[in-house]
């Protein structure tokens, strides 16, 4: 392959650009996630969650394109994908509070179940995959987006890139410095004092997994409604795994979510990039695509090494993914 | 997510009736995912009692049907064999679809280069262990990720899923694609890397070595010191730790084991059915072999009988298919719904005997 094809600033730019767009549905499962495990609940489930928010959002967006909601259709998808994700995150809640059964256990079985259903949906809907959405059209942010290189990069995004960012900081502040995300937090690290400061445990954690769910879903759909604009089989790619890894990635710091999110956007856009390179400079030295598809993969590896040793986390929340039983600890 | 997080404490049911709930519940999650089952049928526009009479009769109703569903029963039955004893051991490999992927693969390079050169059943022999080995050692990576530094099980072997997935595909385009050939799939593997078929029908000695493999796992974790061993790491690491147990070894061992029946599932399904390496050959083992490992309680009897029942819907699903043009993805929902059902009757369960103590 031409590497000149690769070192230019047009391709640098592209590619930037897409790795922001990429990141935006699994920063918003890591930022649910983030949330969840914060309560102390330890959902495995995100890519089951993702992929029905993903079909849900699908559908409602596609059956809505022609008829007096045409405008919205791709609101209103992204809306289904969110509301999807908290019939899921009742199940979690459901199965981690109440019945205080085995999250390890449930979650998987969970992404299973999301992807069983998922695919039924579809194909009792759709026979084939040709189905497309329209999508939302780029949004250019006045003024910034004129800024050479930086505009193209940031500021010419659809709406779900920047619905993302208030999006982050939202739910930082909530967290953070809210009497609400303070109480989260609480019965994560300690539920039997929360609880004895008045805090109801199990609604906070419904509370939390419901929020985080609803985030997932509403990246499972942003991926089917306005990026690839269609569903099928296995088209999260894991994206709900890579967000469980990156908020173990991140120690429970919001900020290195956002950095392991965008690292994975970067490797999906590199791959994605070189992909289309290397149909046009195809033979010797071409690299096989198979390998580029891998980067994702490999990468969510490499930062989980990196970020690794043999005492493990040290900043989990205390009672991460232990049921809470009254009077107990 | 330490593996201390993970290990939890494990409340023992009074024995007298740990039976009824060790029955009950299973028995209870196939009735409540089979009605949510004909439900989704009944919202399709079919009628339910018919579908899975068809389903019954698609699975069942004949010679040919029982060979189908005993065919796919082996890869399940083995895929929940080797998950049964790594869970036990509270090891999440949930990589079963790398595993088989990795095994089809050692497996075939054996069968495609030594076919014309080795007697039969030394062949057949090599590629079922170099499935294995492939499997294994596939697993063996989460293992050494795991215990050299601390990385979870559950991303990292599902990380390597993808991995093994794109690098099948890639061989299959690459250096293993039939010399000459357009599609994506290496050369067919020659009569002689067929596994051997049983009188005069389509099932093979595959299905034997799982049903061999029922016993095998039984005896290994209830009879030998290193099923103790990991059935205690299982239950309380720390305290298995102390008691001088090598918990790094286990954890690698409940890995590899299982990464080796998912091998052997992989070679075996390329040598009998899909007769060539190439993308696509899975069908999800991994996970439904996650789903027939909870269903049958973590016990080999329990998974066998999982397994079946597991193969009956999936084959099942396909006359159903044909008959209502209901997607056949229903039997993935229907499975993930038992197994769901299953988990809450066993909460259920639980909960109600800790109140009562």
């Amino acid at each position: 392959m031409d590497w000149s094809l690769v070192l230019n600033w047009a391709f640098v730019v592209a590619l930037f650009t897409a790795a922001i767009r990429l990141a935006v549905p699994v920063l918003l499962a890591t930022l649910g996630e983030f949330v969840t495990e914060r309560s102390g609940i330890l959902n495995l489930g995100p890519d089951g969650v993702m992929v029905v928010g993903g079909v849900a959002g699908f559908l409602v967006a596609y059956f809505t394109q022609t008829g007096p909601l045409a405008a919205a259709s791709s609101w209103l998808g992204l809306l289904a994908g969110a509301g999807a994700g908290m019939l899921m995150g009742l199940i979690v809640s459901v199965f981690a509070v109440t019945l205080r059964a085995d999250q390890v256990i449930t979650g998987v079985t969970l992404v299973v179940f999301g992807h069983g259903m998922a695919n039924y949906i579809y194909r009792q809907q759709f026979s084939s995959l040709t189905a497309r959405t329209a999508g939302l059209p780029p949004f250019e942010v006045p003024l910034l987006s004129r800024i050479p290189v930086i505009g193209d990069i940031l500021f010419k995004h659809d709406a779900t890139v920047y619905m993302t960012v208030i999006l982050v900081v939202l739910v930082w502040y909530f967290l953070e410095h809210t009497t609400w995300g303070l109480s989260i937090r609480a019965v994560g690290e300690n539920p039997a004092a929360g609880e004895t400061s008045g805090l109801r445990v199990a609604a906070v954690r419904y509370a939390a997994t419901l929020i985080g769910t609803a985030l997932a879903g509403l990246g499972g759909a942003v991926l089917t409604v306005v990026q690839l604009r269609m569903f099928r089989e296995g088209i999260m790619g894991g994206r709900g795994w890579i967000a469980v890894a990156l908020v173990i990635f991140a120690r429970w710091k919001p900020g290195l979510a956002l950095v392991g999110a965008l690292l994975f956007g970067l490797a999906d856009a590199v791959q994605y990039r070189i992909q289309a390179l290397s149909q046009v400079g195809r033979g010797a030295g071409a690299i096989p695509y198979e390998f580029l598809l891998m980067l994702p993969y490999v990468l969510t590896i490499l930062a989980l090494l990196a970020r690794s040793n043999r005492r493990g986390q040290a900043q989990a929340p205390e009672v991460l993914g232990r049921p809470y039983v009254k009077g107990e600890m | 997510m330490t593996a201390a997080n993970l290990e939890e404490k494990r409340t023992v049911p009074p024995q007298p009736r740990r039976w009824l709930i060790t029955l009950g519940a299973p028995l209870a999650g196939v009735l409540a995912g089979l009605a949510i089952g004909a439900l989704l049928i009944l919202l399709a526009g079919a009628n339910p009692f018919e579908a899975y009479a068809t389903m019954m009769r698609g699975a069942f109703g004949g010679r040919r049907q029982i060979e189908e569903t005993l065919l796919k029963t082996a890869p399940l039955l083995l895929m929940g064999l080797g998950l049964t004893a790594a869970f036990r051991a509270r090891v999440w490999n949930i990589g079963g679809e790398g595993q088989y992927y990795m095994g089809a693969l050692a497996g075939g390079v054996i069968a495609l280069n030594f076919a014309d050169q080795w007697p039969r059943p030394l062949l057949i022999v090599a590629m079922l262990l170099a499935g294995a080995i492939g499997g294994a050692l596939w697993a063996a990576v989460a293992g050494l990720f795991r215990i050299r530094r601390g990385i979870n099980e559950i991303i990292s072997t599902l990380m390597l899923n993808y991995i093994a997935i794109l690098f099948m595909e890639y061989v299959a385009r690459g250096p293993l694609q039939e010399p000459g050939g357009y599609l994506p799939e290496s050369a067919q593997l020659a009569a002689a890397a067929r596994l051997p078929t049983l009188f005069g029908s389509r099932v093979h000695i595959g299905v034997i070595i799982a049903l061999v493999m029922i016993p095998l796992v039984y005896a290994l974790l209830w009879s030998t010191p290193l099923g103790f061993r990991l059935r205690a790491v299982g239950s309380r690491a720390s305290v298995a730790r102390y008691a001088g147990i090598k918990v790094e070894r286990l954890i690698m061992f409940a890995l590899m084991f299982s990464g080796a029946l998912g091998g052997l599932a992989g070679i075996m399904e390329v040598s009998s059915l899909h007769t060539r390496l190439k993308g696509g050959i899975s069908g999800d083992y991994g996970f439904s072999g996650i789903l027939v490992a909870l269903l049958g309680r973590m016990h080999p009897v329990g998974v066998a009988v999982a397994a079946v029942f597991f193969a009956a819907l999936t084959i099942g699903a396909q006359s159903m298919h044909v008959v209502y043009q209901l997607p056949v993805a229903l039997a993935g929902a229907v499975q993930a719904v038992v197994v769901l059902c299953v988990l809450a009757a066993d909460a259920i369960a639980h909960g109600k005997m800790n109140r009562g103590q």
